[in-house]
């Protein structure tokens, strides 16, 4: 398996992120005073109340949003402009619909003008990987919700990114699907080393892939705390659920975004 | 005349736009020997065999065939009692004889008017697509450009006529520039929702892969316009008829326009008629050319399937 190279330095960095929409009447801050350093390798979720401006940090990280004060950097380069060395994961698969799963997962080379035979076999083996062996062919259309967040999870990861950053990709699937998805995701970034920044509404979902999860407050966006997830390494979904230590940790952040919530 | 044209078109649309809707259905009506194909598992369904689509065809095609034999049988009866006069309402057999007879002159108008329909039809895509893409990419040149595009639709093209005969005489071009003014507006108007439909999560895809504008429109805003710019494309092909017909109207020594101003100068309503059959040919057949050209492009979209999910998990 293709592994993310090992780096000194942090993955991304993120200094004082202050992000305020204005509209014609009101002026909104999404995002204030934002500090949160990655290092290379670790998988941060961040958990918050829907509108706390988790998915624009996501945004400000991979150059699609300006912040409007603070400084941003992603394998210690300044961030100006949309990032290439991210792989982004929707809440929507986001798929073409022209294009069955294969062509899916392939756009990403083609957008990049990567060497054909070698994303050819990058993309076998991620299909592989991720189960969608047999459906190749099938347009999205054809593929049931999970089944597409797999092809966008596949394209995401085509070109073997140092940087995964998913944005509530799962936040549309039935539970047990997505228990199953967090275990595949689980395997899927202990077997490639990538840096995974993960937004979720789901707190076992939190939990369970994180080595780190940051707890944002309502509008505007506040880092609250950051918890260290003190698990193994390597997580089985059944055992984790299981462990007093995921209780305790799943408990102290219910506890804190209902707080949380309950202030606003 | 046109009204018929169009009539016509749309309800061969409905006809070969329904193949697989109505294969689907025949199965359960009974009254069919069609089956549906098998559903295919882990991949598409199997192309049907040459025999069976032709029954498919077939299957499609009775209806609107019923509702044209009895159309015609009407007009026969009416016009062989002479309940209204022939030189008003000639007899089908009446119009078949001067087709036949003028043969070689009617198809000598025909091609004039097809060429010019086509050509207004395909330039009148190209510079449509082309305002489209301008007006979908610049917030400048659309709005510059949208109030122009409709202040061009507004006016009566039929109006105008006579002033592009006056600008460009007797000959083929203003024909043709009627057309494309004719045919070009709702080009612009499905290409441009076309373009803005886009999905802006596959916008920001596109900016984290580093593509850069002309791959993204290539890979992801163009196939994705493809179903509305078609459907523009198919009412625009309908209108180009219209405009190139009109243009014969005006000034014309040549063409389905012209013989059509003769033949009701003449009283010749066998003529008259004949005539008015081959514009609606020229309409039904270029329609279902961009029909043939979409069932191509864009089988993939919802429009055209009778998709079931393969899998549930």
């Amino acid at each position: 398996m293709t592994t993310a190279p090992a780096r000194a330095g942090t993955a991304i960095g993120m200094s004082r992120l202050t992000v305020r929409f204005s509209s014609r009447r009101s002026q909104t801050t999404a995002l204030d005073d934002v500090s949160l350093d990655i290092e290379p390798g670790e998988f941060v979720t961040i958990v918050g109340p829907s509108g706390c401006g988790k998915s624009t940090l996501l945004k400000i990280v991979a150059g699609l949003v300006q912040p409007t004060s603070g400084e941003v950097s992603l394998l210690d380069r300044p961030v100006r402009g949309p990032q290439k060395e991210i792989g982004f994961v929707f809440q929507k698969a986001a798929l073409l619909e022209w294009r069955g799963a294969r062509a899916n997962i392939l756009l990403q080379a083609e957008m990049r003008g990567m060497d054909r035979a070698q994303a050819a076999r990058r993309a076998d083996e991620l299909i592989e990987m991720t189960g969608l062996t047999g459906f190749e062919k099938a347009l999205p259309h054809e593929l049931s919700g999970g089944m597409q967040q797999r092809v966008a999870l596949c394209r995401a990861l085509l070109h073997s990114p140092p940087v995964l950053l998913m944005d509530e990709p799962f936040g549309a699937l039935d539970a047990l699907t997505r228990e199953q998805m967090n275990a595949e995701l689980h395997r899927i970034w202990r077997e490639t080393g990538t840096t995974v920044v993960l937004v979720t509404h789901s707190i076992a979902e939190a939990v369970f892939l994180g080595t780190r999860v940051v707890v944002m407050s309502a509008r505007p966006g506040r880092i609250i705390r950051t918890f260290p997830v003190e698990l193994p390494a390597h997580r089985d979904y059944a055992q984790v659920m299981s462990d007093s230590r995921f209780d305790r940790l799943a408990t102290d952040l219910r506890g804190l975004l209902g707080s949380a919530a309950a202030n606003h | 005349m046109t009204e018929n044209a169009l009539d016509t078109a749309g309800r061969q649309a409905d006809a070969a736009g329904a193949p697989a809707a109505s294969a689907a259905t025949s199965s359960t009506d009974g009254s069919s020997t069609v089956a549906a194909p098998p559903p295919g598992v882990g991949g598409r369904p199997p192309r049907p065999t040459l025999g069976r689509r032709a029954l498919i065809l077939a299957d499609s095609l009775w209806r609107p065939a019923l509702v044209l034999a009895a159309f015609f049988a009407a007009w026969w009866f009416v016009a062989a009692r002479e309940y209204v006069p022939n030189y008003l309402v000639p007899t089908p057999g009446q119009v078949w004889a001067t087709m036949t007879d003028q043969w070689s002159e009617l198809a000598r108008h025909t091609m004039v008017t097809l060429y010019e329909t086509v050509l207004g039809f395909v330039l009148a895509a190209a510079l449509g697509l082309a305002a489209a893409v301008a007006i979908a990419y610049s917030r400048t040149l659309d709005k510059a450009l949208y109030p122009i595009v409709l202040f061009a639709q507004v006016i009566p093209k039929i109006a105008i006529a006579p002033l592009l005969v006056v600008w460009f005489g007797l000959g083929l071009t203003p024909k043709i520039i009627l057309a494309v003014l004719i045919a070009f507006f709702p080009v612009v108007i499905s290409g441009v929702a076309g373009l803005r439909s886009t999905d802006p999560e596959l916008l920001d895809l596109a900016a984290t892969m580093g593509a850069g504008p002309w791959r993204t429109f290539r890979k992801i805003r163009f196939p994705n316009a493809l179903p509305h710019l078609m459907a523009g494309l198919k009412v625009a092909v309908t209108l180009a008829v219209v405009g190139a017909v009109v243009g014969e109207f005006v000034g014309a020594s040549e063409g389905l326009g012209y013989v059509l101003l003769l033949a009701n100068g003449n009283l010749d309503s066998a003529l008259l008629f004949a005539d008015l059959i081959l514009m609606s040919a020229i309409g039904i057949v270029l329609f279902v050319l961009v029909e043939i050209a979409e069932a191509l492009l864009i089988p993939w979209h919802a429009s055209r399937r009778a998709g079931v999910p393969l899998t549930t998990s």
